[in-house]
């Protein structure tokens, strides 16, 4: 008889909401480090004060646990859940969009979310429902990451639906082409993440779940790393620099994510998101059942 | 230079101010953002009262985060201009003198602001800790049920803002990356 592992619904909970505070508040390190780089390398006089401000505001963020930006954004979680792993308690939906509510409740966080999106537009008064993507895989843990995501970056995204035949390039100038109708909106500089293959619906989840990748790590499969690089390098020969202001550098980093596709089609997704690219993750391992 | 600039803005201030100019910003504002916009033009189109008086008035366009004990307002940064730009120039005409906010105008809005001699700033989106420090106080004006997206009047002190637009039809978001251009060309 194969072995089953348990945790509570409260333990979810418990950790959706450290985590939406941590990803809120504190700005990832390795993020840090690339503003800080491109700060130091920045001639622009503008750009150089808004670099400066983007680092004072999350040193400060961080120091008096405050939110790091006004938009808490909509709360996307992933959820990676073990096969072998029973949760006792609430659905694992429920506790997740309690600890959602919680946290943004407690930690002064601003609720974006509006119940109806076209006419009554009522805000739900406390950031839920979360956006949950779901993951069943083996093993008996369960993984969440918490991605605050604001709607200003996530307004500047678009979805192309490419043919084969456009290739790399394609791909490439879609991207730049994105960026450059986005210019200051998406409050650059701007991290990309980039979908490729799939179709419709899931080439922007590749897009979204590139932006999760490790910063400044490019691609593992060499033509994709060129292509990574190429795009670092075209879209700051934009010059849309911080604030959109003017300046050297636009986008900080680019992850590219990759699926299957059909022979028919390459979609492509591209994904922005600000400079403050929210996100905190955690295992909670699930305990041998006995009964 | 930091051009130190006070509310209500005289016509000269407002002439003299170029895109690209770093200023702060003391005084009394209005925030206010989309559900507020779209029923503040609805009421006054319907031929109500202005809420708070438009002619000379500053508005912000932003929502912020609720206020932790012991501060005077969460975090408060711009949100995206470009969505209140379908009432701006009705607003403009009206006698409106400023907006604060981040990211692009349309040619319409830029025209307005250059007819109705107004202008347009720029605060930098993300750094909502840092500019909520010049506000002094607030002030529940209209439309509270909109929580974040409620009209409230600010006292700020020291804003630190950039002119992204100004009335002689100069656009940072145009000469700033053009200028950024010539000068990554210069460095290869």
């Amino acid at each position: 008889m194969c072995k089953r592992y348990e945790i509570e619904a409260s333990e979810i909970t418990q950790m959706v909401y450290d985590l939406s505070l941590k990803a809120n508040r504190i700005l990832p390190e390795g993020l840090k480090k690339i503003i800080s780089t491109a700060s130091d390398r920045e001639k622009m006089p503008l750009a150089r004060q808004a670099f400066s401000d983007i680092l004072e505001n999350a040193k400060l963020a961080e120091e008096k646990s405050l939110p790091i930006c006004q938009d808490c954004g909509l709360a996307v979680v992933f959820v990676e859940i073990g096969q072998d792993l029973c949760v006792k308690g609430d659905s694992i939906e429920d506790a997740i969009n309690e600890g959602v509510r919680r946290a943004y409740i407690d930690g002064c966080l601003r609720k974006s979310v509006v119940k109806d999106p076209l006419f009554k537009r009522e805000n739900s008064g406390d950031n839920t429902p979360a956006v949950i993507h779901w993951k069943v895989c083996a093993g008996r843990d369960v993984k969440i990451t918490v991605s605050p995501k604001g709607m200003g970056s996530e307004n500047m995204s678009r979805i192309y639906m490419l043919k084969p035949a456009d290739g790399a390039e394609g791909v490439i100038r879609s991207v730049v082409e994105t960026v450059r109708i986005a210019g200051p909106n998406p409050c650059p500089p701007i991290v990309l993440g980039v979908g490729i293959g799939g179709n419709f619906e899931t080439v922007a989840l590749a897009a979204k779940k590139a932006l999760l990748k490790q910063e400044g790590v490019r691609h593992n499969i060499p033509e994709y790393a060129e292509m990574e690089k190429q795009i670092l390098e075209r879209v700051n020969a934009l010059g849309i620099g911080p604030g959109g202001y003017g300046g050297m550098t636009t986008v900080l980093d680019v992850h590219i994510e990759t699926l299957p596709t059909h022979i028919a089609g390459m979609p492509v997704a591209v994904n922005i998101c600000c400079h403050a690219l929210r996100h905190a993750e955690g295992t909670i391992e699930g305990r041998l059942f006995n009964d | 230079m930091i051009k130190q600039l006070n509310t209500p803005l005289s016509e000269e201030d407002v002439t003299e101010l170029r895109a690209g100019d770093i200023v702060t910003l003391s005084g009394s504002i209005m925030i206010a953002r989309d559900a507020a916009h779209k029923r503040l033009i609805e009421s006054i189109s319907s031929g109500e009262k202005e809420p708070f008086p438009i002619k000379g008035e500053i508005i912000f366009y932003a929502g912020p985060a609720p206020t932790p004990p012991g501060e005077v307002i969460g975090p408060i940064g711009p949100t995206t201009s470009g969505r209140m730009d379908p009432y701006t120039p009705f607003l403009l005409e009206r006698g409106l003198k400023g907006m604060i906010g981040k990211g692009k105008r349309s040619p319409e809005v830029l025209e307005a602001i250059k007819k109705h001699r107004a202008v347009y700033f720029g605060a930098t989106g993300g750094t909502a800790v840092l500019l909520s420090r010049s506000v002094v106080s607030v002030e529940m004006v209209a439309y509270e049920e909109l929580g974040p997206e409620a009209v409230q009047r600010l006292e700020i002190d020291k804003m630190p803002l950039v002119v992204l637009a100004d009335c002689h039809g100069g656009d940072i978001y145009v000469s700033g990356p053009e200028a950024a251009v010539k000068l990554l060309q210069s460095d290869i």
